[in-house]
């Protein structure tokens, strides 16, 4: 598919901040979001779990609980279809529910459907499970250790060498150039080792969802999630129905951040539904979705930089380790692929590690795998400046990537906007302002490459001039907004004549998850589109209607116009006019666009952290923070600095505060948000933002996905302005008063 | 490895009774020793959802007269045992007599939080971390105890023995808290340490309360010490070495001193040893600072 | 075991219902009521997606049993607005862009509420160690503090 190419134009909708249509609704409290919603004879589903971090199951007796009053149907793996091992499928299916071994203190092992929760309850209580508790492994540098206890045997990918241990899964390298020889042309070399601990999505909407499945094989799902085609499919795949015979309608979406865009309980929900006969809800707890959901990788990095006096980078290499829970993730090959790709290098490689461990399976969080990398790199970068005496604001201009760098991962950018979010900062009042005593400035990059992929919109032109969008991916943050503004743009109407709504599976073709910061670019390029095959079809009635040829009329301003003065007087027929006549001009009107959107644009991004250090306590306040990030197009600028602020502020309790804390026996001791610390209000100032807006080439209107890059930078603009502040390099996250204060006494 | 127990695992009928006397709640409670006391509930009904606890009768003492109110007493003050924090935070008389009390009851959890939970229900969950006690401690208040066998007064550091439990016997409920009257140039203040700024549990409290003589220079010192020992600890030799003084630099390390070394904490998902007996001696010298003046600022 | 029978006043309509002794307040709104405004976030108090107010006091409605509902006055969200006229705390949020997902949004709306009514002049400190025990895991909380600040101030204008 060729590329989009993106056309200066001047916009009367886009870049306006219009009121969210689904506003009302969600601040009176009638959204509806996963679990809001009911069905006749629902019967509530619950799961039991390992208490184990890892343990051969070597029975399970259900029969107990099967005969209790109010269970309608009790379920473990063997009541699942059987797949062929090492493949996607399986392991999905393994996560949802246990097959030999639980490997994770929360893996499911059974589930129950009964008539109420307290009968749901009673019956799980029953169910005898016989574990024999194998050893486990936490951490990413002891599970790659040949003797570490090994979760999966025989899955090791080539490339992956035979001095480690079986739990890694894949090593995969990036660079160009000589590392050695251009660690020789620098004044210093740094390298340093660097620990991050997991995280958690911390999405306040626990995963929820309501089935219905028949024995013939039809059935109904409602779930939050942030992909209804990708719960749609892999729930067939895993049960063996036909995808078209499962009609997934995605519910509102009480945050995500990538921590949705897989399946946990939605096909133990199907399968009870079909063994009991009727509806079943099943909504996780927030201790489930601390032991069993999200995290993200923790992981172990080395990274060397070598420098020039005049601050330019001779070289640079990194080795990123990431364990990602149980099954395998790629936030290893993420991490090394994103580390130094804001800096243009002529010598650098990297490598990163994927290892599985006994922690539940990572799922994406928002830029998967690159906040952790990019915590190294500018940590690395911000030491080097320091102790060169450099600006680290200048450093980074120096060496950043341009249009025509070939990054350090493979290919060669195009326009981007990594220099403009630095020459930003630079010039931003935040970056001159004086500080106090025992505050410290930090700065720092980030990257995100952002995707496209499959999606499909429909555009339908009503008889009344109104205009219905059906998409195909849940609204996680305010999107639905954004294609009404886009369509309205395109077909030169006010915003308020589109409504758009997110449709159920069987309403659209295939739809890539809502993820990628894929949305805004790839369903907006798509809805622009469809409104181009609108106002084609509109175009042809018109000169059907003057008796023209199509090619003389043209669309301006929400109106069809004779092109020039030799198409003929004809006054302009507006789009409610040519839609009120539809039916006598061939039919009813609608445009639609089918794609695999390339051309995502990546997107970079700038943050200046302020931090104050207690130096009695190692306590961390945040004083001041601002963003920088390139947006391509902001559609809606309110939303864009809603994205910019949220990440910035989860990359702030990443690396402060939040971290998954395991006993030497392998449990989960933090399952829940008094202790698992994301940040509160007054923990934060305002959080400041500037868009930048360098047009994405393969947009239409310009559009760069902005929702992940704005978690790269946190981690470590915080940590560079908490090492300046306290005068000592911190190189593990989180950064809680503990370890700041261990810090603080060593020096 | 804490025990998991499902959510509710072994409850067949629990109970729910609100009597209106102090009497049938004994009643109730010497009946059944797995009833549980409901006042503000925050914690009651986050370990029942848990499935920690499984009571087969909740006792709601909420609508027994005098629970809900706060009582000038001897000069000194009557808590009621469902007072809630906001409820202490709206009496300015309490405040102005006790206001580390006040605030150490205000720092339990969110305004939510604050809208239920108790320093009676704090004290008798007996967690260790508890905010209230420490600055209850200090204030040397005492705890008015019903039960089978009649009423009793208890000093407050003698109600928790371990971590969850209590010296309360079957059949016991706490009533009231009992604030002696604050002498002149005298005032308290309580600090502790969390990660965040809110909705943590303290990780060291430090419950400071002093009186002066009309110099200035402290006559009267205690000392108490929250989240650093199974119970809370009581800094036995603060007075020793802050009466006497205008609380000097000298004084204060030795303090500082005194306090890290009585602490006697534990390495856990909220701190480390050496973390805890640190910030101890930093809470207690900043907290002694500020109880020091207010007690100042009453001298007339 | 025999239900128990709750009389309460909830946004400002009488109304009944039978809950069991462990239900909490939460579990009789959502599953008994047809409330689903107040969300379920953790069922322990951290989070304030539940909050609603018990006699004017702001409390967790998780934290709350239904059987101590009885003779109490409950408002929830679905309270809030009047017909079709909503809050301006409510618009204010709407206005700043103050919600993305809007799981949160119930909670911090009745929250703020109950901020307003003690102190219609708050400041910005004041605001957001009022608004602590409510999560917002999207917004980093800047543009929900603008928007109560604002709400408070057209509030205060037009009082």
């Amino acid at each position: 598919m060729p590329k989009d190419e993106f056309t200066p134009r001047t916009f009367s909708v886009v870049g306006t901040r219009p009121l969210r249509p689904d506003g009302i609704d969600k601040v009176t409290g009638r959204a509806r979001y996963g679990a809001d919603i009911s069905a006749p004879g629902m019967l509530t589903g619950m799961v039991l779990r390992s208490p184990h971090a890892h343990a051969r199951i070597c029975s399970i007796d259900t029969s107990v609980a099967a005969a209790m009053p109010g269970v309608k149907a009790v379920i473990t793996r063997a009541d699942f279809p059987v797949h062929p091992e090492n493949n996607g499928t399986a392991d999905v299916l393994d996560n949802c529910m246990a097959d030999k071994k639980a490997l994770y203190d929360g893996h499911a092992v059974a589930a129950v459907a009964a008539s109420s929760r307290r009968a749901a309850l009673d019956a799980l209580a029953t169910i005898k499970v016989v574990y024999e508790v194998l050893p486990h492994v936490l951490d990413v540098d002891e599970a790659m250790k040949l003797d570490a206890p090994i979760l999966h045997k025989g899955r090791k990918q080539e490339g992956v060498p035979a001095d480690v241990s079986d739990n890694v899964l894949t090593r995969t390298e990036y660079g160009h150039g000589d590392p050695e020889i251009g660690f020789q042309m620098a004044d210093l070399v740094i390298e340093r080792q660097f620990k991050t601990a997991a995280t958690h999505q911390g999405y306040i909407e626990p995963h929820s969802c309501l089935a219905t499945l028949g024995s013939d094989g039809q059935g109904d799902l409602w779930v939050c999630t942030q992909g209804h085609y990708m719960a749609r499919n892999t729930c067939a795949e895993i049960l063996g129905l036909d995808s078209g015979c499962l009609r997934v309608t995605p519910s509102e979406i009480g945050g995500g951040f990538g921590g949705k865009t897989t399946v946990f309980l939605e096909p133990t929900a199907l399968l009870l539904s079909q063994k009991s006969g009727r509806p079943v809800k099943m909504t996780m707890t927030r201790e489930e979705v601390f032991r069993a959901s999200g995290p993200t990788a923790s992981t172990s990095i080395d990274i060397k930089i070598g420098m020039t006096k005049d601050g330019t980078i001779t070289a640079a290499k990194g080795d990123y380790r990431y364990q990602n829970g149980a099954y395998e993730a790629m936030n290893g090959t993420l991490g090394a692929m994103t580390g130094f790709a804001p800096y243009d290098l002529d010598h650098v490689n990297t490598v990163g590690w994927d290892v599985v461990t006994n922690r539940p399976k990572a799922a994406a969080y928002r830029a998967p795998g690159a906040p952790m990398a990019a915590f190294a790199v500018e940590s690395v970068i911000d030491e080097l400046a320091y102790k060169l005496g450099l600006d680290p604001i200048e450093v980074r201009l120096k060496n950043a990537a341009r249009e025509g760098t070939k990054s350090a991962y493979g290919p060669t950018y195009p326009a981007i906007g990594l220099e403009a979010t630095l020459k930003a900062a630079k010039s931003h009042p935040h970056w001159s302002a004086p500080l106090g005593e025992n505050q410290g400035r930090g700065v720092a990059c980030g990257f995100w490459f952002n995707f496209g992929g499959d999606t499909c919109v429909s555009l339908m032109v009503n008889p009344d001039g109104t205009v219905s969008l059906s998409e195909g991916n849940p609204d996680i943050g305010g999107s639905r907004a954004a294609m009404s503004m886009m369509a309205a743009e395109e077909l030169g109407i006010p915003m308020e004549r589109v409504r758009t709504i997110i449709a159920d599976t069987a309403a659209l073709g295939q739809n890539e998850v809502t993820d990628g910061s894929r949305v805004t670019f790839a369903v907006g390029l798509a809805t622009i589109k469809a409104a181009r095959h609108a106002i084609q079809i509109m175009v042809e009635r018109a000169a059907m209607t003057w008796g023209i040829d199509p090619e003389a009329v043209e669309w301006v301003d929400g109106a069809a116009q004779p092109a020039g003065p030799n198409a003929g007087k004809h006054p302009p027929m507006s789009l409610a006019e040519i839609a009120a006549i539809a039916s006598n001009t061939g039919g009813p009107i609608s445009g639609h666009f089918e794609v695999n959107a390339e051309g995502a644009g990546v997107s970079f991004g700038t943050h200046i952290a302020d931090t104050e250090v207690d130096p009695e306590t190692g306590a961390v306040k945040i004083i001041r923070y601002t963003v920088f990030q390139d947006a391509g197009k902001a559609v809606h600028p309110s939303f864009v600095e809603g994205q910019l602020q949220g990440g910035a502020v989860q990359g702030i309790g990443w690396a402060l505060n939040e971290e998954y804390i395991y006993g030497k026996d392998g449990t989960l001791q933090n399952a829940g948000f008094l202790d698992y610390r994301i940040p509160v209000a007054s923990d934060l100032p305002m959080i400041d933002t500037a868009i930048l807006e360098i047009p994405n080439p393969g947009h239409p209107y310009g559009v760069r996905g902005v929702g992940e890059t704005g978690i790269v930078p946190p981690l470590a603009a915080v940590a560079n302005s908490v090492s300046r502040a306290a005068g000592v390099r911190m190189t593990s996250l989180p950064m809680s008063p503990p370890k700041v204060l261990a810090a603080l006494k060593k020096m | 490895m804490k025990a998991r127990l499902h959510p509710n695992e072994g409850v067949i009928a629990m109970q729910f009774q609100s009597p209106l006397s102090v009497e049938d709640a004994v009643a109730f409670l010497a009946d059944d020793q797995n009833a549980r006391i409901l006042s503000g509930g925050t914690d009651l009904l986050v370990r029942l959802r848990l499935g920690h606890i499984a009571p087969s009768k909740i006792v709601d003492i909420k609508k027994i007269e005098g629970m809900r109110s706060i009582t000038r007493e001897d000069g000194g003050f009557r808590i009621g045992a469902a007072v809630s924090g906001a409820e202490m935070n709206e009496n300015h008389d309490l405040y102005l007599a006790w206001p580390g009390v006040v605030e150490a009851a205000g720092l339990i959890g969110s305004t939510q939080i604050q809208g239920r939970a108790t320093i009676v229900g704090n004290l008798c969950n007996a967690g260790p971390a508890a905010d209230s006690v420490p600055a209850l401690v200090a204030a040397s208040a005492t705890a008015r105890i019903a039960g089978p066998s009649g009423v009793r007064d208890v000093l407050v550091q003698d109600i928790p023995i371990a971590p969850g439990q209590t010296s309360l016997k079957i059949g016991e409920l706490v009533t009231s808290i009992f604030l002696p009257a604050q002498p002149v140039n005298g005032s308290d203040a309580y600090l502790r340490f969390i990660p965040r700024t809110e909705m943590d549990i303290a990780v060291v409290g430090c419950g400071v309360s002093l009186k002066l003589d009309s110099a200035g220079t402290v006559v009267q010192a205690r000392v108490a010490l929250g989240a650093v020992a199974p119970t809370v600890l009581l800094v036995e030799n603060a007075a020793e070495i802050l009466i006497g003084t205008q609380l000097d630099d000298d004084a204060l390390s030795a303090l500082a001193e005194a306090s890290s070394s009585v602490a006697n904490p534990i390495d856990d998902k909220r701190g480390t040893i050496a973390f805890r007996k640190d910030v101890s001696g930093v809470l207690t010298c900043r907290a002694a600072k500020i109880a020091y003046s207010r007690a100042k600022g009453t001298v007339k | 075991m025999s239900q128990i029978h709750v009389k309460t006043i909830i946004n400002g309509d009488a109304s009944e219902f039978l809950c069991a002794a462990d239900e909490t307040l939460l579990d009789v709104l959502r599953d008994r009521l047809d409330l689903t405004g107040s969300k379920e976030g953790c069922a322990s108090g951290d989070c304030g997606a539940c909050s609603v107010t018990m006699d004017g006091r702001l409390v967790c409605a998780c934290l709350v049993l239904g059987a101590e509902a009885d003779g109490t006055e409950i408002t929830t969200i679905e309270g809030m607005a009047t017909g079709e006229n909503l809050h301006p705390l409510q618009q204010a949020f709407l206005d700043h862009a103050a919600l993305q997902c809007g799981i949160c949004t119930p909670g911090f709306l009745v929250a703020a509420k109950s901020l307003l009514e003690r102190n219609p002049d708050p400041t910005e400190e004041e605001t957001r160690y009022w608004l602590a025990g409510n999560l917002c895991r999207c917004t980093g909380y800047d543009k929900i503090v603008r928007a109560v600040l604002d709400a408070a101030k057209i509030m205060r204008e037009t009082a």
